[in-house]
């Protein structure tokens, strides 16, 4: 899942300041599991907003222009009549919106990562979209997400008894859950083997076309 | 095996036990300092390293105050590097410039995270790590290439050191990293400060097979709030109760002079004591002495051990 969290209210009414009317929308999926963008969510800041909402939708996956574009057709009035859109949902979904409904789009949460989900507000990050997986080398465990270094040699000397010097000693060092990992397994090998340079230009990413 | 480059690479090859110092330019644009402690260690070290931005504070650059340090104070500089600010461009283009201006050791290393430094919002860089960063060097001057296979000219001449921490728990992940970084050609290793003659053999026995040179990391502590200090900021030491309270019965009385006296003997006693010991069993092939901002003791140290093999 996307995993995001509100901006202060301060932040999003200095947003929309500049236009008499907006339009809020937020997500069914991600957002919703989150508790940042979904139902209860989106009504709580209409309410707060009072006459400024000219109306809200919850789009079962914002960031499927499809899907959206589906989900936006009954309130089509409302958005026309918005001159900004809130969105309760993660940048991917936000820019989604805006290229639909040309509207200026005010984001009222903050994405944070791609992560596991153990219970409403335990989020961990697990996946920083790389391009290429490597976890069947590290004993099931994204480097690059959960060493704060992102490196492929790991560890560092920045650990001790397996905590991470980033952050005080309290998450676990990624390299030390690997060699573990890799040891339970019975490939201490993989662990030993050197990993090279990635590509790491990372350049915008687009896959378009049909096959 | 290729040619030394350094008068550190080929005192080891020859078989001396060498010695080897530490300095830290600052952040500052007054090299006095440096070039004075530099002069200080360099009458007893073969060579000195020069500090890369430590505790990820930004301080005048590692490259360019090694190169005062060789030129100014005439002691040959281990050029630390770290994979933490610079991507692979610019660790490729500092190393040309390295060998170029006649550095012939460099120690490689991740480097501490920016969060715990100085500019903590920093983007920490990490585009390669400190394994890569000994390949890089070996293509470098091995190949005359760098990693993407692009012909340099000119040839590289450097050596290339990594740093290896015998207090490590648990020690076999450590071990296993170094094996890594051996069988990439790193040329010699130089340890986290260890207290603990135990640790210290312990170390030994787990990477004496690699055979990569090991010098080991020596903290002198110049007080005892400094030792606290170090206890509490230094990442992965263990400093054994028996050295606080040598230091602490030093200072509880008498004039400041004396005191200072007595806590160079107590750190001259202590590791000159472990140096030599360890010097005995063969496999140890120099010590790596990091006096902060207490110069004087790297000679009273390095004369301390080798009075004992007069």
């Amino acid at each position: 899942m996307i995993i995001t969290k509100k901006k202060p209210f301060e932040v999003i009414d200095e947003g929309i300041r500049p236009f008499r009317k907006v339009f809020i929308v937020g997500c069914g999926t991600c957002s919703t599991v989150c508790q940042t963008g979904g139902e209860a969510q989106v009504k709580e800041l209409a309410e707060r907003l009072g006459g400024k909402c000219a109306g809200y939708a919850v789009a079962e996956s914002p960031c499927d222009v499809r899907v959206l574009r589906r989900d936006l057709a009954p309130k089509k009035g409302d958005v026309e009549s918005a001159d900004a859109i809130v969105t309760l949902c993660c940048g991917a979904g936000a820019q989604s919106v805006a290229d639909l409904t040309g509207k200026v789009v005010v984001p009222g949460l903050d994405t944070l990562f791609i992560g596991k989900i153990e219970r409403i507000g335990s989020f961990y990050e697990r996946c920083r979209a790389c391009t290429d997986c490597i976890i069947l080398d590290t004993g099931g465990i994204c480097p690059y997400s959960r060493c704060a270094k992102g490196l492929l040699n790991g560890p560092c000397g920045g650990q001790i008894q397996g905590k991470c010097e980033v952050g005080g000693y309290q998450r676990d060092c990624a390299w030390v859950l690997a060699y573990n990992a890799l040891k339970g397994q019975g490939r201490l090998e993989v662990f030993k083997k050197y990993r090279p340079p990635a590509d790491k230009s990372k350049k915008p990413q687009e896959i378009s076309g049909r096959r | 095996m290729r040619g030394a480059f350094s008068r550190l690479i080929s005192g080891i090859r020859e078989g001396k036990f060498v010695y080897t110092g530490e300095v830290s330019p600052g952040k500052t644009t007054r090299i006095e300092r440096l070039i004075d402690s530099a002069r200080t260690i360099g009458r007893h070290v073969v060579a000195c390293n020069v500090t890369d931005n430590p505790r990820a504070r930004a301080s005048m650059g590692s490259l360019a105050a090694s190169v005062a340090v060789q030129e100014k104070a005439g002691v040959e500089a281990i050029c630390q590097m770290t994979a933490r600010d610079r991507n692979r461009l610019a660790l490729t283009s500092d190393l040309l410039g390295a060998s170029a201006l006649g550095i012939r050791n460099v120690l490689v290393m991740s480097g501490d995270h920016p969060s715990l430094g100085d500019n903590p919002s920093a983007m920490p860089v990490y585009d390669l790590d400190s394994a890569q960063m000994v390949e890089l060097v070996r293509r470098m001057v091995d190949d005359g290439t760098d990693l993407a296979g692009n012909r340099i000219d000119g040839e590289v001449r450097i050596h290339v050191g990594v740093t290896a921490n015998p207090n490590a728990d648990p020690l076999e992940v450590e071990v296993a990293k170094l094996e890594r970084k051996a069988r990439l050609g790193a040329e010699f290793i130089q340890t986290q400060a260890v207290f603990d003659i135990e640790v210290a053999e312990r170390f030994l026995d787990e990477v004496g097979g690699f055979g990569i040179p090991v010098l080991i990391g020596i903290l002198p502590c110049r007080s005892f709030r400094s030792a606290e200090q170090i206890a509490k900021s230094v990442p992965g030491i263990r400093i054994p109760a028996e050295y606080f309270e040598r230091l602490r019965g030093a200072e509880e009385l008498g004039e400041r002079a004396s005191v200072e006296e007595k806590v160079d003997r107590i750190n001259e006693e202590y590791f000159a004591g472990m140096i030599r010991e360890l010097r005995g069993t063969a496999r140890l092939a120099g010590a790596h002495i990091m006096g902060i901002s207490y110069d004087r003791i790297v000679g009273t140290i390095v004369e301390g051990v080798e009075r004992g093999f007069r």
